[in-house]
């Protein structure tokens, strides 16, 4: 799943369940995601 | 109040009792627990007649070592039979302890006196000890501000002399981060080096528990007393002319408070006129250590909340169950890369120790936060308190690295600033004498 995709996804979700202070901390989740695919340790198929 | 060695070259030479000695602990907790809220629940019955049974034991000539009388709090996360272990949540009302949690029962063998059971962050599950069912846990210093967290009543109850010596969880910093708010020494032990079974767990692989003191050498009697070992010997302090340390200068000392960044500094100057070698290390991939134990830390404790979040969750203090709401969102494939990245970083920790006895750096980068802020000011930056307060410790939760925090100062408000020392893994005892040699150096 594409982060994008998780994000928009998650907010809705938060939303549904009445969470809405979800929201900001999804946001951060997702950077900290961003961070952690980025990083050069992971290991790719296509490498 | 007195170190554990103090109280036990009293204690030996007939001048204080162990009853003496807890009868005075239970007088400053009832003085003073209204103000600081260190304390979820005295064992004021159990506490006297463990204490004169001790005095028993030692008037009989059965001496168990360092530990014996000794009045010892016990963070609200540990099994005590027949009593509740709360974690500090409503969550776990009715439950009552079938059986101690094994470094209970070490502790009871050492002839430790368990005074009570203290306050934390609900769950173990945050850096400030505010969100409690009990009501924030406040820093003796200065009531207006933690006393850190996790394990903030462990740290709070030594300062205000409420028990000699404490027992706290670490997770991603919850024994040191306390310990540096608090002016105590926090000793985090090598992974798995203590057990954690009785303990209510926030994470398992990145749980330790360790004691917090007065002194580095009470930090080495509680862990003698931990392991289910006799105290047979003192500690003895490496020579400072011999040691050589590396601070992580990158990441780790990019963000701090003036003041702290001051007192840090100083700190390493003195070590050096003491002649002790100080050179710069790196940790190559430090960026990734927040999103890393972020991601950890959730799944984890997402996996052993899931089910109370769904049948109760109007009992989870609010900030504490939205933020197990959001580790909720934590992608398989996201911690499977999480996982890759502690092992990276692990192997840079090691690297970094290589040639040097130790890693030194800060353990807080502020002073004790005020309870309520969100948000703190360094310099010209606006920082979330909790992922600051994580900053610098959090790394040795994930790569399994003995670590501990000592006194190195105060700010000029009066409020302390931890210095923590690195050790290698399965090293402990190094770091101790490690710690001590720097204890004696920052004392003089």
């Amino acid at each position: 799943m594409t982060i994008d995709t998780w994000l928009k996804t998650a907010l809705a979700d938060a939303e549904r369940r009445g969470l809405p202070e979800l929201k900001p901390l999804l946001e951060s989740l997702a950077q900290a995601m961003r961070t952690l695919r980025d990083a050069d340790f992971n290991e790719d198929a296509g490498r | 109040m007195f170190t554990i060695e103090e109280f036990g070259r009293k204690l030996r030479a007939r001048e204080i009792s162990a009853a003496e000695m807890t009868d005075e602990c239970l007088r400053r907790i009832a003085d003073g627990n209204a103000r600081i809220n260190a304390f979820i629940h005295v064992m004021t019955d159990e506490a006297r007649r463990q204490a004169h049974e001790a005095d028993r034991e030692l008037a009989g000539g059965r001496d168990r070592g360092a530990l014996h009388g000794v009045p010892v709090s016990i963070k609200d996360i540990f099994d005590i039979r027949g009593t509740a272990t709360t974690a500090a949540s409503r969550v776990r009302d009715n439950h009552v302890a079938g059986h101690d949690a094994t470094v209970i029962t070490h502790l009871r063998h050492a002839g430790a006196v368990l005074i009570g059971k203290t306050n934390l962050h609900e769950f173990a599950f945050g850096t400030t000890s505010e969100d409690s069912a009990f009501g924030p846990a406040r820093n003796p210093i200065d009531p207006t501000r933690s006393p850190g967290g996790s394990s903030g009543g462990s740290a709070a109850s030594i300062v205000a002399g409420m028990a000699l010596a404490s027992l706290g969880s670490d997770t991603g910093g919850s024994i040191r981060i306390p310990s540096a708010a608090c002016g105590t020494v926090g000793l985090k032990p090598t992974y798995d080096e203590l057990p954690i079974e009785g303990v209510v767990p926030l994470s398992r692989t990145l749980d330790h528990v360790g004691p917090i003191t007065r002194s580095v050498p009470d930090a080495w009697h509680m862990q003698q007393a931990l392991l289910g070992r006799e105290a047979g010997r003192p500690l003895v302090a490496t020579p400072i002319s011999s040691l050589r340390l590396a601070v992580p200068r990158a990441y780790f000392c990019d963000l701090l408070d003036d003041e702290v960044r001051a007192t840090f500094e100083s700190s390493l100057e003195a070590l050096r006129k003491g002649g002790a070698r100080i050179d710069d290390a790196g940790i190559q991939h430090a960026k990734t250590i927040a999103p890393i134990y972020m991601h950890i830390s959730f799944g984890d404790a997402a996996a052993y909340h899931a089910t109370t979040l769904e049948t109760m969750p109007d009992r989870y203090t609010p900030p504490v169950r939205v933020r197990l709401e959001l580790a909720r969102y934590v992608l398989a494939e996201d911690y499977v890369r999480a996982l890759a990245g502690r092992e990276v970083l692990r192997r840079e920790v090691d690297a970094a120790l290589s040639g040097h006895d130790a890693l030194v750096l800060p353990s807080l980068p502020i002073p004790a936060p005020v309870i309520g802020a969100n948000f703190v000011q360094i310099g010209s930056a606006k920082e979330a308190v909790r992922p600051l307060m994580l900053r610098l410790t959090q790394l040795f939760n994930l790569t399994g690295h003995p670590a501990i925090s000592l006194p190195c100062g105060t700010t000029s408000a009066g409020l302390p600033c931890g210095l923590q020392l690195v050790g290698g893994r399965m090293h402990t005892e190094s770091l101790l004498r490690i710690a001590f040699a720097v204890e004696q150096v920052l004392s003089s």
